[in-house]
């Protein structure tokens, strides 16, 4: 069991910047999030893409903005739970909460905050009527361990960075990689693109476009896959995996059944206090919530945030004094034991 | 700045005839969420950058339509439902030209 004070769904900006806010009230803070790396969002989709309303930089890279939070929360030390989708919630008698994750790993906190997005990024699944299946028994969509696929035929469909760099990185594991594509232009880094060609000629990577693997055969698990090329006859091509690589799409997922109140894909939350869901204790900050004139935008979302840490103190102690402390005058006190300061200003008599 | 009249057939196929700016630097996916002919959040994903696909439609009408760029014809070579009327959304601008265009939105992923 993962201890904390506040539990944070979604390590996206909103959800990185709440560790910064509750830190200066000394509270720790957790985050949960289905994806493998921290940045939501900003470094799933466009990592590379230009924001220009962030407050003080007149342009960032998502990706850079990324890299910035996680510097700024460094020494408030948050813990990550990556890779797993927070999955159920379950409210203690003394009012605090467990969230279990879709790999059983249970977290406790007495303030859990939803800063989700549009949800938890689920794999996106190419129309195959007999696909799902076949999930787990030789058709992957993420690639968790390399090593199931040594000395396999494997194939791999798409067009992006994933199936590129999976289509290199697997040529020296697997025995047989086919990389099946709908059009003969590839959308990843030049770098990758020029190295699939190299192996391609080296007839390490057979490539087939363009074509779409249109039907996945077997029993209980894969033992072929059906490849249409374009203007031509299918054909089967026996195979011991298929991993369709079409990228990740966002899907508000079990967090709707949490038992907030959801409008438009949205949880409802109280916007003229402090965020929280009709759940008390458990706050919706960022783009996943709603209230009337909700904007998102990343700048909202620090804002709310801000506000939420303010009222999760209150919750956590309800009977201690406290008056919000500017960081130019009181400084920033590491849970590390660092601490950042303004300079002292040097008094000097003028002879 | 006139308006333009487009019809927009939802998910559902319900057809919505809507009126849409051309001076406020909108784009057909923008003009579909104004009107709410799609849930949140299952359009407009990636916010109109052409990396998500989720505004994908189909374009009904003869309408002459800004050329397809690298980003978008790369997007909809890795979509689903895709037909060779498809286009996305986020990348047409709504101009005077568009007026009387019919789409469809394809279904959600």
């Amino acid at each position: 069991m993962i201890h904390t004070d506040i539990l944070i769904i979604g390590a996206g900006p909103t959800g990185l910047f709440t560790v910064f806010e509750a830190g200066l009230l000394k509270l720790k803070c957790h985050l949960i999030d289905a994806l493998p790396q921290p940045g939501g969002q900003c470094s799933e989709i466009y990592p590379k893409k230009p924001i220009y309303d962030i407050p003080a930089y007149p342009e960032i890279l998502a990706g850079d903005l990324t890299n910035k939070l996680m510097e700024q929360i460094k020494q408030f030390q948050p813990g990550f739970t990556l890779g797993e989708r927070a999955d159920t919630i379950i409210k203690q008698d003394d009012g605090t909460f467990i969230v279990t994750t879709n790999k059983g790993t249970k977290h406790h906190a007495p303030v859990v905050a939803i800063a989700g997005g549009l949800g938890s990024f689920e794999p996106r699944k190419p129309l195959i009527s007999n696909l799902i299946e076949f999930e787990d028994k030789g058709v992957e969509y993420i690639i968790r361990d390399p090593e199931i696929y040594r000395n396999k035929k494997i194939v791999i469909s798409g067009g992006g960075d994933s199936a590129l760099d999976w289509s290199i990185f697997l040529s020296n594991i697997a025995s047989e990689v086919t990389l099946v594509h709908r059009r003969n232009e590839f959308r990843g880094a030049l770098d990758s693109v020029d190295k699939v060609q190299e192996l391609k000629n080296l007839g390490k990577i057979n490539l087939i476009t363009p074509a779409e693997v249109k039907g996945v055969l077997g029993s209980d698990k894969v033992t072929g896959v059906v490849i249409e090329k374009k203007g031509e006859e299918a054909f089967i091509l026996d195979v011991d995996h298929f991993i369709p690589l079409f990228g990740l799409s966002p899907k508000l997922g079990p967090i709707a059944n949490w038992g907030v109140e959801i409008e438009k894909n949205a949880i409802k939350v109280n916007n003229s206090l402090d965020y929280q869901t009709t759940i008390p204790g458990v706050y919706a900050i960022g783009d996943v919530n709603t209230y009337p004139g909700k904007l998102k935008l990343i700048l909202c979302g620090f804002h709310e945030a801000t506000l939420m840490c303010q009222s999760a103190y209150k919750r956590i102690f309800p009977n201690k004094k406290y008056v919000m402390k500017y960081t130019t005058v009181g400084g920033v006190n590491g849970f590390d034991g660092t601490r950042k300061e303004a300079p002292k200003a040097v008094v000097k008599a003028i002879e | 700045m006139q308006d333009v009249n487009i019809k927009i057939t939802d998910r559902n196929r319900v057809v919505h005839a809507v009126i849409a700016p051309t001076d406020m630097a909108m784009n057909l996916m923008e003009v579909v969420r104004s009107y709410e002919l799609a849930e949140e959040g299952t359009i407009g994903v990636c916010g109109g950058m052409a990396m998500c696909a989720s505004c994908q439609c189909y374009i009904k009408s003869e309408h002459e339509l800004v050329a397809i760029n690298d980003d978008e014809d790369a997007m909809l070579a890795e979509a689903f439902h895709v037909q060779d009327n498809s286009r996305l959304g986020c990348q047409i601008q709504m101009t005077p030209e568009l007026e009387g265009l019919e789409i469809e939105l394809a279904p959600e992923v």
